[in-house]
Formats: structure tokens, sequence, C-alpha cells
């Protein structure tokens, strides 16, 4: 047998092991966050885009299926969960800021979340976007499980809710520190808060890697915002629906 | 540490267990984020001072919040293999979640900042 050969069957067993697709992730995320770090956090050098792209481009470069590839990244993903309830902690160590500022939390999330999905809508409705569509794009603000269960409850269709809510999150962690300059919002808590109630955990990855404060009420605003926009959006949906 | 992961897997999946039993809109995680909260506020660990084991929960959410980007890329990756589900409103869509999305950004960062300051000079 040739040695090409060899290495071809060498290559067919390994990309049927989990262990293959997990380092490949965790190296284009390494290579990713080097790159990030050693830009000084250049938002569009974003880790979580930079990586996707990377794995993305193996995978349709050697003309692998995504299933095959998830059987080894849901390791990583599995991670999310447990992620979410240790982002307690930040919050619980900065709670003294967090609690001092909470009339103005709790008005923001309120009236942020409502905002968020009325420019979704109107853009999109301005835009003349099939209902399906508009339905799955509703929830886009916030955590990709939270969103995916509301697009369903409101009829949207929930994988293209979870993309759209990935794009949403890597948009604002990308251009988010270029529009809050031009606006001049200099303060870490506010730039923080509207980068999680926004662009949910990767909004929150990118204040978390930036600034202290800002990583703190960005995963406040990600938390409390899933929650309003959970209970909220399916009643105004309902009053949305009525309008059309 | 391996305490400290198994008490945020037990909350994890008590809030999974939550949202299952009561039908809810909120995911299991950010249930269980809520009751770490809880239970944090309840029984008020300080960071730093004692070696036990609030000291390991935080070293441990630590170690796993260091890295939250990873987290996200094999979910990434999904969306690039499957961007034909948006078919021909690619555009139109993108359209809305960039204009939608900086909108939002910058209503919620002047609206956060002009009520801490209301609320500071009151």
């Amino acid at each position: 047998m040739s040695n090409a050969m060899r290495l071809y069957e060498v290559w067919v067993y390994l990309q049927a092991e989990p262990l293959f697709w997990l380092t490949l992730t965790i190296g284009c995320y390494l290579f990713a966050d080097f790159l990030y770090k050693s830009s000084g956090l250049f938002p569009l050098l974003n880790p979580v885009a930079i990586s996707v792209a990377l794995v993305s481009g193996c995978l349709i470069i050697f003309d692998v299926e995504y299933e095959r590839y998830f059987n080894g990244a849901k390791f990583i993903h599995f991670l999310l969960g447990p992620a979410t309830v240790a982002l307690a902690i930040p919050i619980y160590l900065n709670w003294k800021v967090v609690s001092t500022e909470r009339v103005a939390i709790l008005a923001t999330v309120f009236i942020g979340s409502l905002v968020a999905i009325a420019f979704t809508f109107g853009i999109s409705y301005l835009l003349n976007i099939d209902l399906v569509t508009i339905k799955s794009l509703l929830p886009r603000n916030v955590t990709a499980p939270i969103a995916m269960g509301i697009s369903e409850l409101i009829g949207g269709i929930p994988s293209l809710t979870a993309i759209i809510t990935i794009v949403t999150g890597v948009t604002g962690a990308a251009l988010g520190t270029f529009v809050l300059d031009l606006v001049r919002i200099k303060n870490m808590s506010a730039r923080g808060f509207a980068f999680g109630l926004t662009s949910h955990g990767i909004g929150t990855a990118r204040a978390m890697s930036r600034d202290k404060t800002a990583g703190v009420f960005a995963a406040v605003a990600m938390g409390l915002s899933g929650v309003i926009t959970a209970l909220l959006l399916p009643l105004v949906f309902r009053l949305i629906s009525d309008l059309l | 540490m391996l305490r400290a992961i198994f008490l945020i897997f037990v909350l994890q999946l008590a809030g999974e267990f939550l949202q299952k039993y009561f039908e809810l809109t909120v995911p299991g995680p950010v249930i269980g984020l809520l009751l770490m909260l809880g239970l944090l506020l309840f029984l008020k660990p300080s960071h730093g001072s004692d070696s036990g084991f609030g000291q390991q929960v935080m070293s441990t959410a630590n170690t796993l919040l260091q890295h939250l980007s990873l987290l996200f890329v094999p979910i990434g990756v999904g969306v690039v293999m499957h961007l034909q589900l948006l078919e021909s409103q690619l555009a139109k869509v993108l359209g809305v979640i960039v204009v939608g999305t900086l909108l939002t950004l910058i209503f919620t960062a002047l609206l956060f900042q002009w009520l801490r300051k209301r609320g500071a000079d009151e």
C-alpha cells in the first residue's frame, strides 16, 4: 500500500472520531484569541467570528458534514449551559454596584427589550420581509436557547432564529465598540449593559474581555433581558398580529 | 474543583427540571443562573478571604468564563453551514440584523446612562 493511501486511511479513521474536531475547534479558537489579543482587542477581529470562519473553512475544504463535526464539538457546546450558570458569580461579586443601580437596570431592561423588538419589527416591515421570517427575527437579541423557545411559541422557525441570533451577537460584538464611540458613551457600565442586552452571550464575552465592569453589566443585562423578553414577546406579538 | 462543577451542574439540572415541569419560556441554564445568584446572596461567601468551597466555586466559574467565546464556536459553525436556510432573504435579514442591532445598542446605552445620571442627581 502506498504512503498516501495509508495517510488517507488514517484520516478516514480520525475524522470519524470526536477528538479530531474537538482539537480543531480549540486550535482555531486559540489562534483567533491570539490574533484578538495581539491586536489590542480590536473588535473586528472578534474571536467567535474568526474561529467560526477558520473551522467552517476547514469543513468546506475537506467536505465534512456539520453533523460529523458537531459530534466532536458538542463537548464544547455542552459547556454553554454551565457557563451560563457561572455568570451568577461575577454578578454576585459586583452585587453592590448592581443593586445601587437597580432602578436604572430594571427600567432599561424593560424599555430596551421592547425597543429592540420594535426596531426589529419596524425594519423588517419596511423591508417587506415575509411573516414567518419576521417571527423568527423578533427574539434575536436574547441568548440563543431563549430566542429559539420564543420563536417556536410565536410560530417562527427555531433553527432560523438560532442563525439570526448568533449573527446578531457577532454583529454587536464586532461593531458595537465603533457606534458607541461615535455617540460618545464612555461609561463602561452603560456600554456593557448595551452589549449584553443587544448581543447576549457573544456581546457579554466581548465586554468581559475588555473591561470587568462592562462584563458584569453585560451579564446582568443578558440574564434579565432574556427573562423579560421571554415573558413579554409572546404578549407583544399578540398585539402586533392583531394590527396586521 | 470537582465539588464546584458538581454544584454548577446540580443548579443547571434544577433549572432544567423547573423549566420542563412548569413549561417555562425561560431556559434551564438561565434559571440555574438565578438559583446560583440566590444561593450566593444567601450564603455570602467572600472573595479572596476564605479558602473553602465558596472560593472553589468562584475560581471554577472564572475558568469557565475566561473563554466564553470558545463555547459559541460550534453553534457558530452550524450557522455558516446552514446559511442556505435564509435563501433569497439573506440581504434583507442581514440589513435588519445590522441596522437593528446598532440602533438598539445606541438606544440602550444612552437610556441606561441617562437613567443612571438621573438616579445619581436625586
